[in-house]
Protein backbone atom coordinates (compact mmCIF):
# COMPACT_ATOMS: atom_id res chain seq x y z
CA UNK A 1 0.00 0.00 0.00
CA UNK A 2 1.36 3.40 -1.03
CA UNK A 3 0.67 6.32 1.31
CA UNK A 4 0.92 9.91 0.12
CA UNK A 5 1.40 12.50 2.86
CA UNK A 6 0.80 16.16 2.06
CA UNK A 7 2.84 18.54 4.22
CA UNK A 8 3.01 22.32 4.43
CA UNK A 9 5.60 24.83 5.56
CA UNK A 10 4.06 27.38 7.94
CA UNK A 11 5.11 30.05 10.37
CA UNK A 12 6.14 28.13 13.51
CA UNK A 13 3.29 27.61 15.97
CA UNK A 14 5.20 29.41 18.72
CA UNK A 15 6.16 32.47 16.62
CA UNK A 16 4.56 35.82 17.36
CA UNK A 17 2.21 36.85 14.53
CA UNK A 18 2.63 40.44 13.33
CA UNK A 19 0.37 41.99 10.72
CA UNK A 20 2.33 43.96 8.12
CA UNK A 21 1.84 47.72 8.26
CA UNK A 22 0.77 47.82 4.60
CA UNK A 23 -2.15 45.46 5.33
CA UNK A 24 -0.88 43.07 2.67
CA UNK A 25 -0.44 40.09 4.96
CA UNK A 26 1.37 38.73 7.97
CA UNK A 27 5.12 39.33 8.39
CA UNK A 28 6.89 36.13 7.33
CA UNK A 29 10.41 37.40 6.58
CA UNK A 30 12.92 36.36 9.27
CA UNK A 31 10.18 34.53 11.19
CA UNK A 32 10.83 30.90 12.17
CA UNK A 33 9.04 28.42 9.92
CA UNK A 34 8.36 24.73 10.47
CA UNK A 35 6.18 21.90 9.26
CA UNK A 36 2.52 22.54 10.12
CA UNK A 37 1.92 20.55 13.37
CA UNK A 38 -1.09 18.69 11.94
CA UNK A 39 1.04 17.61 8.94
CA UNK A 40 3.67 16.26 11.34
CA UNK A 41 0.99 14.12 12.95
CA UNK A 42 -0.18 12.87 9.54
CA UNK A 43 3.39 12.01 8.56
CA UNK A 44 3.98 10.20 11.86
CA UNK A 45 0.89 8.08 11.24
CA UNK A 46 2.15 7.18 7.76
CA UNK A 47 5.59 6.22 9.08
CA UNK A 48 3.95 4.04 11.74
CA UNK A 49 1.90 2.31 9.03
CA UNK A 50 5.18 1.57 7.23
CA UNK A 51 6.80 0.28 10.43
CA UNK A 52 3.75 -1.93 10.99
CA UNK A 53 4.26 -3.25 7.42
CA UNK A 54 0.82 -2.01 6.41
CA UNK A 55 2.30 0.62 4.09
CA UNK A 56 5.03 -0.28 1.61
CA UNK A 57 5.99 3.26 0.66
CA UNK A 58 5.51 6.71 2.19
CA UNK A 59 5.71 9.64 -0.24
CA UNK A 60 5.83 13.19 1.12
CA UNK A 61 4.61 16.03 -1.08
CA UNK A 62 4.34 19.77 -0.69
CA UNK A 63 3.05 22.59 -2.83
CA UNK A 64 4.80 25.93 -2.50
CA UNK A 65 7.83 28.07 -3.29
CA UNK A 66 11.44 26.87 -3.18
CA UNK A 67 11.69 27.43 0.58
CA UNK A 68 9.01 24.81 1.21
CA UNK A 69 11.56 22.10 0.35
CA UNK A 70 12.62 22.41 4.01
CA UNK A 71 9.61 20.46 5.14
CA UNK A 72 10.29 17.72 2.59
CA UNK A 73 13.83 17.31 3.99
CA UNK A 74 12.26 17.13 7.42
CA UNK A 75 9.75 14.53 6.19
CA UNK A 76 12.59 12.44 4.70
CA UNK A 77 14.46 12.64 8.01
CA UNK A 78 11.36 11.46 9.84
CA UNK A 79 10.91 8.40 7.65
CA UNK A 80 9.35 9.27 4.30
CA UNK A 81 10.81 7.12 1.51
CA UNK A 82 10.77 9.84 -1.13
CA UNK A 83 9.51 13.35 -1.69
CA UNK A 84 7.94 15.47 -4.43
CA UNK A 85 7.90 19.25 -4.61
CA UNK A 86 5.17 20.90 -6.66
CA UNK A 87 6.75 24.30 -7.14
CA UNK A 88 5.06 27.66 -7.46
CA UNK A 89 7.03 30.87 -8.15
CA UNK A 90 8.61 32.47 -5.07
CA UNK A 91 6.81 35.76 -5.66
CA UNK A 92 3.37 34.23 -6.33
CA UNK A 93 0.58 34.56 -3.74
CA UNK A 94 0.03 31.49 -1.52
CA UNK A 95 -1.74 28.74 -3.46
CA UNK A 96 -5.35 28.20 -2.37
CA UNK A 97 -6.89 24.91 -1.20
CA UNK A 98 -8.83 24.21 -4.42
CA UNK A 99 -5.67 24.48 -6.54
CA UNK A 100 -3.65 22.46 -4.04
CA UNK A 101 -6.33 19.76 -4.00
CA UNK A 102 -6.22 19.58 -7.81
CA UNK A 103 -2.43 19.21 -7.80
CA UNK A 104 -2.48 16.58 -5.06
CA UNK A 105 -5.23 14.67 -6.86
CA UNK A 106 -3.12 14.55 -10.02
CA UNK A 107 -0.10 13.26 -8.08
CA UNK A 108 -2.17 10.70 -6.14
CA UNK A 109 -3.47 9.32 -9.44
CA UNK A 110 -0.05 9.33 -11.13
CA UNK A 111 1.57 7.49 -8.22
CA UNK A 112 -1.32 5.12 -7.58
CA UNK A 113 -1.72 6.13 -3.94
CA UNK A 114 -4.01 3.97 -1.80
CA UNK A 115 -4.24 6.44 1.07
CA UNK A 116 -3.59 10.16 1.41
CA UNK A 117 -2.83 11.39 4.92
CA UNK A 118 -2.71 15.09 5.71
CA UNK A 119 -3.36 17.55 8.53
CA UNK A 120 -6.91 18.70 9.16
CA UNK A 121 -5.81 22.29 8.63
CA UNK A 122 -2.72 24.44 8.36
CA UNK A 123 -2.13 26.87 11.20
CA UNK A 124 -1.58 29.84 8.86
CA UNK A 125 -4.69 30.04 6.67
CA UNK A 126 -6.79 27.87 9.02
CA UNK A 127 -9.00 26.90 6.07
CA UNK A 128 -9.70 23.27 6.97
CA UNK A 129 -10.60 22.48 3.34
CA UNK A 130 -7.86 20.76 1.36
CA UNK A 131 -8.46 17.15 2.47
CA UNK A 132 -12.18 17.35 1.84
CA UNK A 133 -11.61 18.96 -1.57
CA UNK A 134 -9.04 16.31 -2.48
CA UNK A 135 -11.59 13.63 -1.60
CA UNK A 136 -14.06 15.30 -3.96
CA UNK A 137 -11.52 15.63 -6.79
CA UNK A 138 -10.54 11.97 -6.53
CA UNK A 139 -14.04 10.66 -5.83
CA UNK A 140 -12.64 9.01 -2.68
CA UNK A 141 -14.20 8.91 0.80
CA UNK A 142 -12.84 11.21 3.49
CA UNK A 143 -12.10 10.60 7.16
CA UNK A 144 -11.65 14.07 8.62
CA UNK A 145 -10.41 15.00 12.14
CA UNK A 146 -9.03 11.51 12.76
CA UNK A 147 -7.91 10.53 16.24
CA UNK A 148 -7.44 6.88 15.32
CA UNK A 149 -6.73 5.14 12.01
CA UNK A 150 -6.95 1.39 11.46
CA UNK A 151 -6.20 -0.03 8.04
CA UNK A 152 -7.43 -3.38 6.77
CA UNK A 153 -5.39 -3.43 3.57
CA UNK A 154 -6.55 -6.90 2.52
CA UNK A 155 -10.19 -5.97 3.02
CA UNK A 156 -9.66 -2.60 1.34
CA UNK A 157 -11.11 -0.70 4.27
CA UNK A 158 -10.09 1.88 6.86
CA UNK A 159 -11.77 2.48 10.20
CA UNK A 160 -11.44 6.04 11.43
CA UNK A 161 -12.38 7.52 14.78
CA UNK A 162 -13.23 11.19 14.27
CA UNK A 163 -13.32 14.08 16.74
CA UNK A 164 -16.68 15.76 16.18
CA UNK A 165 -18.67 18.45 18.02
CA UNK A 166 -20.72 15.92 20.00
CA UNK A 167 -17.86 13.60 20.95
CA UNK A 168 -16.33 10.81 18.89
CA UNK A 169 -17.65 9.15 15.75
CA UNK A 170 -16.37 5.99 14.10
CA UNK A 171 -16.72 5.59 10.34
CA UNK A 172 -15.64 2.90 7.88
CA UNK A 173 -14.12 4.06 4.61
CA UNK A 174 -13.55 2.15 1.41
CA UNK A 175 -9.93 2.45 0.24
CA UNK A 176 -8.48 4.44 -1.44
CA UNK A 177 -9.35 7.27 0.93
CA UNK A 178 -8.25 10.66 2.25
CA UNK A 179 -7.71 10.94 6.00
CA UNK A 180 -7.02 14.21 7.83
CA UNK A 181 -5.25 14.15 11.18
CA UNK A 182 -6.49 15.79 14.36
CA UNK A 183 -4.30 16.60 17.36
CA UNK A 184 -4.75 13.41 19.31
CA UNK A 185 -3.96 10.92 16.54
CA UNK A 186 -0.38 10.41 17.80
CA UNK A 187 2.70 12.10 19.25
CA UNK A 188 5.16 12.78 16.44
CA UNK A 189 8.76 11.67 16.96
CA UNK A 190 11.84 13.87 16.66
CA UNK A 191 14.23 13.50 13.77
CA UNK A 192 17.58 11.89 14.66
CA UNK A 193 20.81 13.49 13.53
CA UNK A 194 22.00 10.64 11.25
CA UNK A 195 18.59 10.63 9.57
CA UNK A 196 18.76 14.40 9.08
CA UNK A 197 22.20 14.05 7.45
CA UNK A 198 21.00 11.22 5.22
CA UNK A 199 17.89 13.19 4.23
CA UNK A 200 20.07 16.03 2.96
CA UNK A 201 21.47 13.75 0.28
CA UNK A 202 18.16 12.35 -0.92
CA UNK A 203 16.74 13.63 -4.17
CA UNK A 204 13.50 15.58 -4.15
CA UNK A 205 11.42 15.20 -7.30
CA UNK A 206 10.76 18.63 -8.82
CA UNK A 207 7.37 19.12 -10.44
CA UNK A 208 5.43 22.08 -11.74
CA UNK A 209 1.64 22.34 -11.76
CA UNK A 210 1.87 22.09 -15.56
CA UNK A 211 3.72 18.73 -15.26
CA UNK A 212 0.61 17.48 -13.48
CA UNK A 213 -1.79 19.13 -15.91
CA UNK A 214 -3.26 21.57 -13.39
CA UNK A 215 -3.42 25.37 -13.35
CA UNK A 216 -3.87 26.07 -9.64
CA UNK A 217 -5.61 29.38 -10.32
CA UNK A 218 -6.54 31.35 -7.19
CA UNK A 219 -10.22 32.30 -7.26
CA UNK A 220 -9.98 34.59 -4.22
CA UNK A 221 -7.93 37.73 -3.88
CA UNK A 222 -6.85 39.12 -0.53
CA UNK A 223 -8.24 42.60 -0.08
CA UNK A 224 -6.41 43.27 3.18
CA UNK A 225 -5.07 41.68 6.34
CA UNK A 226 -5.69 43.53 9.59
CA UNK A 227 -5.14 43.24 13.33
CA UNK A 228 -8.07 41.77 15.24
CA UNK A 229 -9.74 44.19 17.67
CA UNK A 230 -7.77 44.30 20.91
CA UNK A 231 -9.50 43.24 24.10
CA UNK A 232 -9.32 45.77 26.88
CA UNK A 233 -8.35 43.15 29.45
CA UNK A 234 -5.70 42.97 32.07
CA UNK A 235 -7.71 44.22 35.04
CA UNK A 236 -6.94 42.42 38.30
CA UNK A 237 -9.22 42.10 41.31
CA UNK A 238 -7.95 41.75 44.85
CA UNK A 239 -10.19 39.10 46.32
CA UNK A 240 -13.15 36.81 45.73
CA UNK A 241 -15.38 39.41 47.41
CA UNK A 242 -14.11 42.04 45.00
CA UNK A 243 -14.75 39.68 42.06
CA UNK A 244 -18.30 38.86 43.12
CA UNK A 245 -19.02 42.57 43.64
CA UNK A 246 -17.72 43.44 40.15
CA UNK A 247 -19.65 40.59 38.50
CA UNK A 248 -22.85 41.67 40.23
CA UNK A 249 -22.65 45.47 40.15
CA UNK A 250 -20.33 46.33 37.25
CA UNK A 251 -20.66 43.55 34.65
CA UNK A 252 -24.14 42.62 35.90
CA UNK A 253 -23.73 38.97 34.87
CA UNK A 254 -24.83 37.39 38.16
CA UNK B 1 -29.88 36.62 -5.77
CA UNK B 2 -30.88 33.85 -3.37
CA UNK B 3 -28.88 31.93 -0.76
CA UNK B 4 -29.18 28.23 -0.01
CA UNK B 5 -28.63 27.42 3.66
CA UNK B 6 -27.61 23.87 4.51
CA UNK B 7 -29.61 22.66 7.52
CA UNK B 8 -28.00 20.48 10.13
CA UNK B 9 -30.47 18.38 12.09
CA UNK B 10 -33.56 20.48 11.38
CA UNK B 11 -34.03 23.77 13.26
CA UNK B 12 -30.83 23.39 15.32
CA UNK B 13 -28.71 26.27 16.58
CA UNK B 14 -26.43 25.67 13.60
CA UNK B 15 -29.29 25.96 11.11
CA UNK B 16 -30.77 29.00 12.83
CA UNK B 17 -27.37 30.73 12.88
CA UNK B 18 -26.81 30.07 9.18
CA UNK B 19 -30.31 31.41 8.35
CA UNK B 20 -29.55 34.56 10.36
CA UNK B 21 -26.19 35.07 8.65
CA UNK B 22 -27.61 34.56 5.16
CA UNK B 23 -30.64 36.76 5.89
CA UNK B 24 -29.98 39.79 8.06
CA UNK B 25 -26.24 39.13 8.27
CA UNK B 26 -25.25 41.36 5.36
CA UNK B 27 -25.06 38.87 2.52
CA UNK B 28 -27.35 41.05 0.41
CA UNK B 29 -29.61 38.32 -0.99
CA UNK B 30 -33.35 38.70 -1.58
CA UNK B 31 -34.29 35.20 -0.50
CA UNK B 32 -32.99 32.49 1.84
CA UNK B 33 -33.96 28.90 1.12
CA UNK B 34 -32.96 25.95 3.31
CA UNK B 35 -31.90 22.49 2.16
CA UNK B 36 -32.84 19.72 4.60
CA UNK B 37 -31.34 16.27 3.97
CA UNK B 38 -32.19 12.95 5.57
CA UNK B 39 -33.42 9.42 4.99
CA UNK B 40 -36.81 11.02 5.58
CA UNK B 41 -36.37 14.78 5.70
CA UNK B 42 -40.04 15.45 6.48
CA UNK B 43 -39.96 16.27 10.22
CA UNK B 44 -36.78 18.32 10.07
CA UNK B 45 -38.14 20.18 7.04
CA UNK B 46 -41.36 21.02 8.91
CA UNK B 47 -39.37 22.37 11.87
CA UNK B 48 -37.13 24.39 9.56
CA UNK B 49 -40.15 25.88 7.76
CA UNK B 50 -41.14 27.60 11.02
CA UNK B 51 -37.91 29.65 11.15
CA UNK B 52 -38.48 33.34 10.44
CA UNK B 53 -36.94 34.65 7.22
CA UNK B 54 -36.97 31.37 5.30
CA UNK B 55 -38.26 31.56 1.71
CA UNK B 56 -38.68 27.88 0.93
CA UNK B 57 -37.51 24.63 2.46
CA UNK B 58 -36.14 22.04 0.05
CA UNK B 59 -36.64 18.59 1.57
CA UNK B 60 -34.36 15.93 0.10
CA UNK B 61 -35.09 12.40 1.30
CA UNK B 62 -32.75 9.61 0.23
CA UNK B 63 -31.69 6.40 1.96
CA UNK B 64 -28.00 7.36 1.61
CA UNK B 65 -28.58 10.53 3.63
CA UNK B 66 -29.68 8.78 6.80
CA UNK B 67 -28.42 10.37 10.00
CA UNK B 68 -25.63 10.86 10.87
CA UNK B 69 -25.34 11.93 7.24
CA UNK B 70 -21.97 11.11 5.71
CA UNK B 71 -20.04 13.85 3.92
CA UNK B 72 -19.76 12.08 0.55
CA UNK B 73 -23.49 11.80 -0.30
CA UNK B 74 -24.31 15.10 1.45
CA UNK B 75 -21.74 17.01 -0.60
CA UNK B 76 -22.86 15.42 -3.87
CA UNK B 77 -26.47 16.31 -3.12
CA UNK B 78 -25.66 19.84 -2.00
CA UNK B 79 -23.54 20.72 -5.04
CA UNK B 80 -26.21 19.41 -7.41
CA UNK B 81 -29.15 21.13 -5.68
CA UNK B 82 -27.28 24.44 -5.39
CA UNK B 83 -26.36 24.40 -9.09
CA UNK B 84 -29.84 23.41 -10.24
CA UNK B 85 -31.45 26.17 -8.15
CA UNK B 86 -29.15 28.89 -9.47
CA UNK B 87 -28.24 30.09 -5.98
CA UNK B 88 -25.72 32.90 -5.58
CA UNK B 89 -24.47 31.61 -2.21
CA UNK B 90 -24.39 28.36 -0.24
CA UNK B 91 -24.22 29.08 3.49
CA UNK B 92 -23.78 26.88 6.54
CA UNK B 93 -22.62 27.23 10.12
CA UNK B 94 -19.05 26.12 10.73
CA UNK B 95 -19.74 22.93 12.72
CA UNK B 96 -17.69 19.75 12.51
CA UNK B 97 -20.33 18.25 10.20
CA UNK B 98 -20.35 21.24 7.86
CA UNK B 99 -16.56 21.42 7.86
CA UNK B 100 -16.64 17.98 6.26
CA UNK B 101 -19.41 18.71 3.76
CA UNK B 102 -19.05 22.30 2.51
CA UNK B 103 -15.48 22.21 1.09
CA UNK B 104 -16.22 18.86 -0.55
CA UNK B 105 -19.35 20.24 -2.23
CA UNK B 106 -17.48 23.39 -3.28
CA UNK B 107 -14.75 21.29 -4.90
CA UNK B 108 -17.38 19.31 -6.81
CA UNK B 109 -18.70 22.68 -8.04
CA UNK B 110 -15.18 23.90 -8.87
CA UNK B 111 -15.43 26.76 -6.37
CA UNK B 112 -12.88 27.83 -3.74
CA UNK B 113 -14.94 28.11 -0.51
CA UNK B 114 -14.54 30.70 2.23
CA UNK B 115 -14.74 29.12 5.68
CA UNK B 116 -15.26 30.52 9.20
CA UNK B 117 -16.55 33.91 8.05
CA UNK B 118 -17.01 36.57 10.74
CA UNK B 119 -18.50 39.31 8.59
CA UNK B 120 -19.74 40.02 5.06
CA UNK B 121 -18.78 43.10 3.07
CA UNK B 122 -19.69 44.41 -0.42
CA UNK B 123 -23.06 42.61 -0.48
CA UNK B 124 -21.65 39.14 -0.14
CA UNK B 125 -18.65 39.47 -2.45
CA UNK B 126 -16.07 40.07 0.31
CA UNK B 127 -15.64 38.08 3.49
CA UNK B 128 -13.74 38.70 6.71
CA UNK B 129 -12.27 35.60 8.35
CA UNK B 130 -9.69 34.83 11.04
CA UNK B 131 -6.26 33.45 10.11
CA UNK B 132 -3.28 32.43 12.28
CA UNK B 133 -5.53 31.26 15.13
CA UNK B 134 -7.35 34.59 15.16
CA UNK B 135 -4.16 36.62 15.44
CA UNK B 136 -5.03 38.34 12.14
CA UNK B 137 -8.15 38.93 10.08
CA UNK B 138 -8.14 38.62 6.32
CA UNK B 139 -10.66 40.07 3.92
CA UNK B 140 -11.00 38.07 0.71
CA UNK B 141 -13.02 38.70 -2.41
CA UNK B 142 -13.96 36.44 -5.30
CA UNK B 143 -12.38 37.47 -8.57
CA UNK B 144 -14.71 38.09 -11.52
CA UNK B 145 -15.51 34.98 -13.52
CA UNK B 146 -13.56 36.18 -16.56
CA UNK B 147 -10.59 37.10 -14.39
CA UNK B 148 -9.75 33.84 -12.63
CA UNK B 149 -12.82 33.70 -10.39
CA UNK B 150 -15.43 30.91 -10.24
CA UNK B 151 -17.37 30.07 -13.41
CA UNK B 152 -20.22 32.39 -14.38
CA UNK B 153 -23.25 31.70 -12.18
CA UNK B 154 -21.43 29.34 -9.80
CA UNK B 155 -22.48 29.85 -6.17
CA UNK B 156 -20.08 31.20 -3.55
CA UNK B 157 -19.58 28.58 -0.81
CA UNK B 158 -19.41 30.11 2.65
CA UNK B 159 -19.37 28.83 6.22
CA UNK B 160 -19.90 31.22 9.13
CA UNK B 161 -18.53 31.23 12.67
CA UNK B 162 -21.46 30.45 14.94
CA UNK B 163 -20.27 32.99 17.52
CA UNK B 164 -20.35 35.84 15.00
CA UNK B 165 -24.08 35.76 14.22
CA UNK B 166 -27.12 35.70 16.51
CA UNK B 167 -29.39 32.74 15.54
CA UNK B 168 -32.96 33.44 14.40
CA UNK B 169 -35.70 32.25 16.77
CA UNK B 170 -37.17 28.77 16.31
CA UNK B 171 -40.66 30.01 15.47
CA UNK B 172 -42.52 32.71 13.63
CA UNK B 173 -42.17 31.71 10.00
CA UNK B 174 -44.33 29.61 7.71
CA UNK B 175 -42.28 28.68 4.66
CA UNK B 176 -43.45 26.24 2.01
CA UNK B 177 -41.80 22.81 1.99
CA UNK B 178 -40.88 21.50 -1.45
CA UNK B 179 -39.85 17.90 -1.88
CA UNK B 180 -36.73 17.70 -4.02
CA UNK B 181 -36.13 14.86 -6.44
CA UNK B 182 -32.80 13.19 -5.64
CA UNK B 183 -30.20 14.36 -8.18
CA UNK B 184 -28.46 11.77 -10.36
CA UNK B 185 -25.11 12.74 -8.76
CA UNK B 186 -26.43 11.57 -5.39
CA UNK B 187 -27.55 8.21 -6.76
CA UNK B 188 -24.12 7.74 -8.32
CA UNK B 189 -22.23 8.46 -5.09
CA UNK B 190 -24.67 6.42 -3.01
CA UNK B 191 -24.08 3.38 -5.24
CA UNK B 192 -20.35 3.50 -4.46
CA UNK B 193 -20.91 3.17 -0.68
CA UNK B 194 -17.72 5.10 -0.03
CA UNK B 195 -18.20 5.49 3.71
CA UNK B 196 -20.49 4.27 6.43
CA UNK B 197 -21.27 5.23 9.99
CA UNK B 198 -20.15 2.65 12.54
CA UNK B 199 -20.78 4.13 15.98
CA UNK B 200 -20.74 7.30 18.03
CA UNK B 201 -19.55 8.03 21.51
CA UNK B 202 -21.65 11.01 22.46
CA UNK B 203 -20.95 12.76 25.72
CA UNK B 204 -24.21 12.81 27.67
CA UNK B 205 -24.84 16.00 29.55
CA UNK B 206 -27.79 17.82 31.05
CA UNK B 207 -25.89 21.02 30.48
CA UNK B 208 -26.41 23.51 27.65
CA UNK B 209 -24.43 23.01 24.45
CA UNK B 210 -20.93 24.46 24.80
CA UNK B 211 -21.07 26.45 21.57
CA UNK B 212 -24.35 28.18 22.48
CA UNK B 213 -24.32 28.44 26.31
CA UNK B 214 -24.55 31.97 27.81
CA UNK B 215 -22.19 30.93 30.62
CA UNK B 216 -19.09 28.77 30.17
CA UNK B 217 -16.81 27.62 32.99
CA UNK B 218 -13.55 26.10 31.75
CA UNK B 219 -10.84 24.23 33.59
CA UNK B 220 -7.21 23.75 32.67
CA UNK B 221 -4.20 21.77 33.76
CA UNK B 222 -4.26 23.66 37.06
CA UNK B 223 -7.14 21.41 38.12
CA UNK B 224 -4.60 18.58 38.42
CA UNK B 225 -7.05 15.73 37.67
CA UNK B 226 -10.41 14.86 36.17
CA UNK B 227 -12.19 14.53 39.50
CA UNK B 228 -11.54 18.18 40.26
CA UNK B 229 -13.69 19.13 37.27
CA UNK B 230 -16.53 18.66 39.78
CA UNK B 231 -15.50 22.14 41.02
CA UNK B 232 -16.24 23.52 37.54
CA UNK B 233 -19.66 21.85 37.60
CA UNK B 234 -20.42 23.34 41.01
CA UNK B 235 -19.31 26.80 39.91
CA UNK B 236 -21.44 26.60 36.75
CA UNK B 237 -24.43 25.54 38.86
CA UNK B 238 -23.85 28.40 41.32
CA UNK B 239 -23.83 30.83 38.39
CA UNK B 240 -27.26 29.55 37.36
CA UNK B 241 -26.23 26.78 35.00
CA UNK B 242 -23.69 26.80 32.23
CA UNK B 243 -21.56 24.65 29.98
CA UNK B 244 -18.21 23.17 31.01
CA UNK B 245 -15.18 23.71 28.83
CA UNK B 246 -11.53 22.80 29.03
CA UNK B 247 -8.14 23.79 27.72
CA UNK B 248 -6.27 21.57 25.30
CA UNK B 249 -3.80 20.76 28.07
CA UNK B 250 -6.62 19.43 30.26
CA UNK B 251 -7.99 17.29 27.43
CA UNK B 252 -4.55 15.97 26.51
CA UNK B 253 -3.90 15.12 30.16
CA UNK B 254 -7.06 13.00 30.09
CA UNK B 255 -9.01 15.13 32.60
CA UNK B 256 -12.05 15.36 30.33
CA UNK B 257 -13.51 14.51 26.92
CA UNK B 258 -12.23 16.04 23.68
CA UNK B 259 -15.57 17.66 22.86
CA UNK B 260 -15.10 19.98 25.85
CA UNK B 261 -12.01 21.62 24.37
CA UNK B 262 -12.28 25.36 23.82
CA UNK B 263 -9.78 26.81 21.38
CA UNK B 264 -8.77 27.32 17.81
CA UNK B 265 -8.69 23.57 17.22
CA UNK B 266 -11.63 22.84 19.51
CA UNK B 267 -14.82 24.81 19.95
CA UNK B 268 -15.03 28.55 19.50
CA UNK B 269 -17.30 30.11 22.11
CA UNK B 270 -18.50 33.65 22.85
CA UNK B 271 -20.75 33.48 25.92
CA UNK B 272 -21.91 36.40 28.08
CA UNK B 273 -19.62 35.12 30.84
CA UNK B 274 -16.51 32.97 30.44
CA UNK B 275 -14.67 31.79 33.54
CA UNK B 276 -11.18 30.35 32.96
CA UNK B 277 -9.87 28.40 35.94
CA UNK B 278 -6.31 27.11 36.11
CA UNK B 279 -5.81 27.92 32.42
CA UNK B 280 -2.59 29.66 31.43
CA UNK B 281 -4.08 31.14 28.26
CA UNK B 282 -2.07 29.78 25.33
CA UNK B 283 -2.76 31.58 22.01
CA UNK B 284 -4.60 28.47 20.91
CA UNK B 285 -7.07 28.67 23.82
CA UNK B 286 -7.53 32.44 23.71
CA UNK B 287 -8.45 32.20 20.01
CA UNK B 288 -11.45 30.12 21.05
CA UNK B 289 -12.86 32.40 23.75
CA UNK B 290 -11.62 35.98 23.33
CA UNK B 291 -14.92 37.17 21.88
CA UNK B 292 -16.76 36.36 25.14
CA UNK B 293 -18.50 39.42 26.60
CA UNK B 294 -17.03 39.13 30.12
CA UNK B 295 -13.95 37.05 30.87
CA UNK B 296 -12.92 36.02 34.39
CA UNK B 297 -9.60 34.30 34.97
CA UNK B 298 -8.43 32.60 38.13
CA UNK B 299 -4.80 31.47 38.17
CA UNK B 300 -2.06 31.33 40.75
CA UNK B 301 0.59 32.50 38.28
CA UNK B 302 0.32 36.27 37.94
CA UNK B 303 2.25 36.15 34.65
CA UNK B 304 -0.27 33.80 33.01
CA UNK B 305 -1.18 35.26 29.60
CA UNK B 306 -4.88 34.61 30.30
CA UNK B 307 -4.87 37.70 32.55
CA UNK B 308 -4.13 39.97 29.59
CA UNK B 309 -7.52 39.16 28.03
CA UNK B 310 -9.47 38.94 31.30
CA UNK B 311 -11.89 41.67 32.41
CA UNK B 312 -11.44 40.40 35.94
CA UNK B 313 -8.30 38.51 36.86
CA UNK B 314 -7.83 36.95 40.26
CA UNK B 315 -4.41 35.71 41.28
CA UNK B 316 -5.21 32.92 43.71
CA UNK B 317 -4.95 29.22 44.40
CA UNK B 318 -8.00 27.87 42.61
CA UNK B 319 -8.60 25.20 45.27
CA UNK B 320 -9.18 27.98 47.79
CA UNK B 321 -10.71 30.64 45.56
CA UNK B 322 -13.25 28.51 43.64
CA UNK B 323 -15.07 27.05 46.70
CA UNK B 324 -15.19 30.56 48.19
CA UNK B 325 -16.47 31.95 44.88
CA UNK B 326 -19.16 29.25 44.69
CA UNK B 327 -20.42 30.13 48.18
CA UNK B 328 -20.35 33.89 47.60
CA UNK B 329 -21.96 33.73 44.13
CA UNK B 330 -24.75 31.62 45.64
CA UNK B 331 -25.22 34.22 48.38
CA UNK B 332 -25.14 37.10 45.89
CA UNK B 333 -27.76 35.47 43.69
CA UNK B 334 -30.04 34.39 46.55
Amino acid sequence: MRVLVAVKRCVDYAAKIRVRADGGGVETASVKHAMNPFCEIALEEAVRLKEAKVATEVVAVTVGPKSSQDVLRHALALGADRAAHIAVPDDAPQPQPLGIAEALAALARRDGADLVLMGKQAIDGDHNQTGQMLGAKLGWPQGTFASSVEIDAAGGRATIVREVDAGMETVALKLPAVVTADLRLNEPRYAKLPAIMKAKKKKIEALSPADLGVEMAAQLETVRVSEPPKRAGGVMVESVDDLVDKLKNEAKVI
Amino acid sequence: AAALVVAEGGASTATRTAVAAAGAGGLGVEKVDVLVMGADAGDDAAATARLPGVGAVLALSHASLKAPTQAEPAAAALAAVAAAGGYSHVVCASTSWAKGVLPRAAALAGVQPVTDVLRFEDDGESFVRPIYAGNALETVRYKASGDGGPAEGAPRYVSVRTTAFEPVSADGGAAAVDDVVAPAELDAVAAEELSSFVSAEVSESERPELGAAPIVVSGGRGLKNGDNFKLMEDLADALGGGAIGASRAAVDAGFCANDMQVGQTGKVVAPDLYVAVGISGAIQHVAGMKDSKVIVAINKDEDAPIFSVADYGLKADLFEAVPELIAKVKAARA
